[in-house]
C-alpha cells in the first residue's frame, strides 16, 4: 500500500511524502510523487496529516471483571478511533492484573480482537492491597510492560522501595500513582475556591506533590528509573524539573483534561468532572503546559476510564472517578496545545508516541524505514464537537461533551492494515 | 416566585429573598396570634426525604407544611444505606410518580438535591447538602434579624465557629451579601475552608475582630467529631480560644443579637449566660423557622396548577 502525498509527521520535521507498506511495516518513505506502486492499493492522502501511531501508556480496559463499563474489544475499537496504535492496561481488573495468568488473559485477548496492540501493567503487590510484591518477573515473561499500583499509592514505603529494585532487574518501572490518602481524606475535588463554593470535599495539592517526591527521593537515593502517572499540580511539575536537573531517572506523564481544564466546571456538579487525581487551578493548568513544553513532562496520557452511566449519575460523592478519554485525546492535545503555540507537531508525535514508546520500550513512536506501519492519519484542518454518544468506548462519561475541537482522526493502520476509518 | 425549587440562596435574587422574608414575616405574626390552620397548601402532598439524621429541621418543615394544610410524609433512609439501596434519582421518581409536589430534602452530599430536582417534576427544596447550603437556616436566621434589627441593609453579622463543614454560615453570607449586610468570620484554621473572601465575607483573625461593631453574633456547632478528626485539641481549648463569651461581646454593638442555628453545646460555641441573656434569640430563631418554611412552601407551589 502507498500512502501518497501525505503530511508526514518525522523526527525533525513534517514533509510532504508517500510511504509505501510492505509487510506490516514501512518500506520506503520517498518524496511526495516518487513512490512507485501501481499495482498496488493508493491512499491518497493530499489533506491529510500522517501521525506515527499514538500510544497510551495509561488506560483501564476493565477486563476481566467490569464488562459493563467496557471490554478490550471496546476499549480497542476506542483506541483505534482514537488513532491509538498501541495502548497498556492498567491492572486494577478483577481479578487484578497480579499475576501471569492474567497478563496472558489479555494477551489472547489482543490477539482475538486483533485491533491495536495491548500491553499490560501489572501490580506492584498482590491483589493491590500493599502487602506482598506481585509475581513481577513472571508477569514480564507473559508480555507485562511496566508496573503500577494504579489508582493506589503503595503506602510503605520499603515496600515501594523494593518494588523499584526488583522491578529495575527486570528492567521494568514502575508507574507512581501519587497520593497521600491521609491527606487526602475522601476529598473528591481540587481544595480551593470551587470545592468551598459547591461544599464538595477538597484534596489539596500536597496530597498529591508529598507522594511525588518520595518516589523522586526513592529513585535518586536507589538509582533506578521511576516513572510519574497523571501529573496535575504546579508544585508536582517544579518537583520533577528540578529532579531531572539532578539527573534523577525520571519520566512523567499528564492528560488532556489537566492542561485544558480548571476546576470551575466543577461548579454545577457534573460527575463527569470527577477524576483522580482532581482538575486544579489555573496556574496548574499552565504550570502542565510549560511542563509538556520544557520536557518536564514527557508524555501525555488519557487515563482512560471509562464508565456505566450507573456510575456517574449519582450524588457527587458517590459516583466513580474518572474520564474516557481515547477518542479526545489527540484532538484535545492538537487544539490545546498544537493550536494553542505551545508544542510543533512534532513535539506533540513525541509526546503522544515516541516518548511512551522510549519510556516502556516498546517498538514504534517513529515514522522511519523499517518501523511497524503504526500509523494515524489526520484531518487537521476538520473542526468537530464532542460527543460521547459517537464513542466507540462504553464509557460515554467526559467533562468534553459539546466541546468543539480541530483534527479528527481519519485512518488508524495497525501492522500497515486499516483497523479505523472514518 | 418563578424558581421550581430553592436550592440555595446563591441562585436566589436580593428581590426573590424579599420576598421570602416578607411573607415569612406574616406567617410569624400569624403563628404568634395561634392560627395554625392555613389553606395555602390544602390538597398538595409534602414529602421530606432525610438522607442525614434531623430533629428541628424536618419537625420544622414538618409542622410548616400541616399549618399550611399539606398532606406530609417522612421519608428517612440511613446514610449507611445510601449507596446499597435505591439510588436518589429513582427514589425521585418514585416520588414523582406518586404526585408528590414537594420534596424536603436533606443529603449528605453537596449537590444533592440539585441531582434531584434535575431528574422530578416536584419543587425540591433543599434541607441541608453535605457542605454546601441550607437556605431556609439561612432566611430563618435572616428574618430574625430583619425582625429585631428593622432592615438588614448596612448591618454587620459576625459569625464564629466551625466554618469549613457548615453549609449555614455559606447560606448566611450569600442571603447576607445579597442584602447588603457585611459579613465577619473567624475559626480555627483547621475549620476555615479557602474562598470566603473571594465571596464577599471578611475573614478574621481574632475573635474580637471579627465581632468589633457587630449587629449580630452567630455561633456555629462544633461536632465533637471535628475534635476526633484532629482539628482542635479538646472542647476545652476551643471554648477558651475560639468560643464567644461576654468578654468577646463586649466590642460587639450593645445589645447585639446572639444566634446560634443550634443545638448549642452550652459553653462550647457560646457561654451559658449568652444563650441564656436578653440578648440570645435562639428560640426565637426556630419560631421564625416555622415561618419561613411555611413562606418557601405557599411561594414554591401557589402558581401550580390544581
Amino acid at each position: 500500500m502507498i500512502l501518497r502525498a501525505a503530511n508526514v509527521v518525522l523526527k525533525d520535521g513534517v514533509k510532504k511524502c508517500d510511504i509505501r507498506i510492505a509487510d506490516g511495516r514501512i518500506a520506503e518513505i520517498s518524496p511526495a510523487g516518487k513512490g512507485k506502486g501501481s499495482a498496488e492499493s493508493v491512499l491518497e492522502c493530499q489533506n491529510l496529516t500522517v501521525f506515527p501511531g499514538l500510544i497510551d501508556m495509561h488506560v483501564h480496559l476493565r477486563e476481566p471483571g467490569f464488562e459493563k463499563k467496557e471490554t478490550i474489544e471496546t476499549g480497542a475499537m476506542s483506541a483505534v478511533k482514537g488513532g491509538f496504535t498501541q495502548v497498556c492496561c492498567m491492572p486494577n481488573t478483577k481479578p487484578v492484573i497480579d499475576n501471569k495468568i492474567v497478563v496472558s488473559y489479555i494477551k489472547a485477548r489482543e490477539k482475538e480482537v486483533n485491533l491495536c496492540k495491548i500491553h499490560p501493567i501489572g501490580a506492584i503487590t498482590e491483589g493491590q492491597k500493599g502487602e506482598n510484591l506481585a509475581a513481577i518477573g513472571g508477569m514480564k515473561a507473559a508480555g507485562a510492560v511496566a508496573i503500577s499500583e494504579d489508582g493506589k499509592t503503595v503506602v510503605n514505603t520499603k515496600l515501594m522501595a523494593n518494588a523499584m529494585l526488583y522491578a529495575a532487574d527486570f528492567g521494568l518501572k514502575c508507574l507512581c500513582h501519587c497520593e497521600d490518602a491521609s491527606l487526602v481524606d475522601g476529598g473528591v475535588v481540587h481544595e480551593g475556591y470551587y470545592s468551598t463554593l459547591t461544599g464538595l470535599k477538597g484534596s489539596v495539592r500536597a496530597a498529591e506533590d508529598i507522594v511525588i517526591a518520595r518516589e523522586l527521593c526513592l529513585a535518586e537515593s536507589l538509582g533506578v528509573p521511576v516513572h510519574i502517572c497523571h501529573v496535575s499540580t504546579y508544585s508536582g511539575v517544579q518537583l520533577i524539573r528540578e529532579a531531572k536537573a539532578r539527573g534523577v531517572q525520571v519520566t512523567a506523564e499528564t492528560c488532556p483534561h489537566y492542561f485544558t481544564l480548571t476546576d470551575e466546571i466543577i461548579k454545577d456538579f457534573d460527575t463527569n468532572t470527577k477524576v483522580n487525581p482532581p482538575i486544579r487551578e489555573e496556574r496548574d493548568r499552565l504550570a502542565i503546559i510549560e511542563g509538556l513544553k520544557d520536557g518536564t513532562l514527557d508524555c501525555i496520557v488519557t487515563d482512560h476510564a471509562p464508565h456505566h452511566a450507573d456510575d456517574k449519575n449519582v450524588e457527587y460523592n458517590f459516583a466513580a472517578f474518572g474520564i474516557s478519554g481515547l477518542e479526545t485525546s489527540f484532538a484535545l492535545s492538537y487544539t490545546q496545545l498544537v493550536k494553542g503555540g505551545a508544542l510543533t507537531l512534532e513535539a506533540l508525535a513525541q509526546k503522544m508516541s515516541a516518548a511512551p514508546a522510549q519510556i516502556l520500550n516498546l517498538e514504534g513512536g517513529e515514522i522511519k524505514v523499517g518501523a511497524p506501519a503504526d500509523l494515524a492519519i489526520v484531518d487537521l484542518n476538520e473542526e468537530w464537537v464532542i460527543d460521547p454518544n459517537e464513542f466507540a468506548s462504553k464509557g460515554k462519561n467526559t467533562p468534553f461533551a459539546g466541546r468543539k475541537v480541530y483534527g479528527k482522526v481519519k485512518y488508524t493502520l495497525v501492522n500497515g492494515e486499516i483497523k479505523y476509518q472514518n | 416566585m418563578r424558581q421550581k425549587d430553592i436550592l440555595g440562596l446563591y441562585g436566589l435574587e436580593a428581590g426573590e429573598i424579599e420576598e421570602i422574608l416578607s411573607l415569612g414575616l406574616t406567617m410569624k405574626g400569624l403563628l404568634k396570634e395561634g392560627k395554625k390552620t392555613l389553606p395555602d397548601l390544602a390538597g398538595k402532598s409534602v414529602t421530606t426525604l432525610f438522607y442525614e439524621n434531623s430533629t428541628r429541621t424536618r419537625c420544622s418543615f414538618e409542622l410548616a407544611a400541616k399549618y399550611l394544610g399539606a398532606h406530609v410524609v417522612n421519608l428517612s433512609v440511613a446514610t449507611s444505606s445510601v449507596q446499597k439501596g435505591e439510588t436518589l434519582i429513582d427514589t425521585g421518581k418514585t416520588l414523582d410518580a406518586m404526585r408528590c409536589d414537594v420534596i424536603v430534602i436533606r443529603h449528605p452530599v453537596g449537590g444533592a438535591p440539585k441531582l434531584l430536582a434535575d431528574t422530578v417534576r416536584a419543587h425540591v427544596i433543599n434541607a441541608g447538602d453535605g457542605m454546601n447550603e441550607h437556605p431556609s437556616q439561612a432566611l430563618l436566621d435572616m428574618l430574625t434579624m430583619k425582625e429585631h434589627l428593622g432592615t438588614i441593609k448596612g448591618r454587620k453579622v459576625a459569625i464564629l465557629g466551625d466554618i469549613r463543614h457548615s453549609r449555614v454560615a455559606k447560606s448566611n453570607l450569600y442571603g447576607l451579601k445579597k442584602l447588603g449586610a457585611e459579613v465577619t468570620m473567624y475559626a480555627p484554621k483547621t475549620l476555615m475552608p479557602v474562598g470566603l473572601d473571594q465571596m464577599g465575607a471578611k475573614i478574621c483573625s481574632s475573635r474580637e475582630e471579627a465581632v468589633e461593631g457587630a449587629d449580630v453574633v452567630m455561633g456555629l456547632r462544633i461536632q465533637l467529631e471535628r475534635q476526633k478528626a484532629g482539628n482542635f485539641p479538646s472542647l476545652g481549648e476551643y471554648a477558651k480560644y475560639y468560643g464567644v463569651n461576654e468578654e468577646v461581646m463586649k466590642y460587639a454593638k450593645p445589645g447585639a443579637l446572639v444566634m446560634h442555628p443550634g443545638p448549642v453545646n452550652r459553653g462550647v460555641e457560646l457561654t451559658s449566660s449568652l444563650i441564656d441573656g436578653d440578648s440570645s434569640k435562639i428560640e426565637d430563631q426556630v419560631l421564625s423557622g416555622v415561618a419561613v418554611r411555611m413562606a418557601m412552601l405557599k411561594l414554591l407551589t401557589e402558581g401550580d396548577c390544581q
